[in-house]
């Protein structure tokens, strides 16, 4: 009897002091000055852009004119909400087979305060990667092992 | 089921319980065969385990001293806790950008 187990989405809300316009901006264009710097395909970078339409890509740039693709756009509806493609496997790296998403809706909560509603879901389509996690558990390279995101979760002691 | 990333990150934290969770990768074990590799009792074995059930990383099937462990085939628990940290700090950065400096 093989059970399966599948992961809840994650899901944040967190209210902001600024107007929906001002907060939908701040997600979708200064991505690079809240994204945790650790967090880079290009290991320089210098930006991350999400062309503001459907279909349209979402990628950072790095030195030297590098790109490197994070997703895309699934749903755009300023200032209320985005949906977006994220596709960058438990390697970190982008796979275009990946798709999952990632919600952001945002609501007045009155003047100057906004609602964010976050959820990022799809989680179970990330796949079998357990031989590599717990391969990379305590061998010969520690916590980092291949999997960047394994040795990011334990890079802090006691986390959040 | 579901995941406390929490949990996740606690249980993992632990040299023994990692060292039962690669035990189990490699195939599912009764808690006397976990035991027989290592330095501990088989008590504290069977504390590691309770922990890392919690946590959502092993399962248990069968009864009593027949219990047989194996690990969550696909190691979502571990992609879901660091997907949750990663945006915990990626948003408590978004949210920073509107408080008054200083804050």
């Amino acid at each position: 009897m093989e059970r399966s187990i599948s992961p809840a989405s994650v899901r944040k809300t967190l209210l902001v002091r600024t107007d929906t316009a001002t907060a939908f901006h701040a997600f979708a264009h200064r991505m690079h000055a809240w994204s945790p710097p650790s967090h880079s395909l290009t290991g320089s970078r210098t930006d991350i852009v999400i062309e503001p339409r459907i279909g349209g890509r979402w990628y950072e740039t790095g030195e030297g004119g590098a790109e490197a693709d994070w997703g895309r756009v699934l749903a755009w509806e300023p200032p209320h909400r985005m949906v977006l493609a994220w596709q960058l496997n438990a390697n970190f790296s982008f796979d275009p087979e990946l798709t999952t998403e990632v919600e952001v809706r945002f609501e007045s909560a009155g003047t100057g305060l906004t609602r964010v509603d976050f959820e990022h879901r799809n989680i179970e389509r990330f796949g079998a990667v357990a031989p590599d996690i717990f391969k990379s558990l305590d061998g010969d390279d520690g916590w980092g092992g291949s999997l960047p995101m394994f040795a990011d979760l334990f890079s802090n002691e006691g986390g959040q | 089921m579901t995941y406390d990333n929490n949990l996740v990150f606690k249980a993992l934290s632990d040299p023994s319980r990692r060292s039962i969770v690669e035990r189990l990768a490699a195939r599912p074990m009764t808690v006397r065969q976990i035991t027989d590799g290592m330095s501990i009792s088989q008590p504290a074995v069977s504390q590691h385990l309770d922990q890392l059930k919690r946590a959502g990383l092993v399962r248990v099937e069968g009864r009593g001293a027949s219990n047989v462990y194996s690990i969550d085939p696909q190691g979502l628990g571990v992609v879901r806790a660091w997907l949750d940290r990663y945006w915990s700090q990626a948003l408590g950065n978004y949210a920073k950008l509107f408080e008054p400096e200083g804050k």
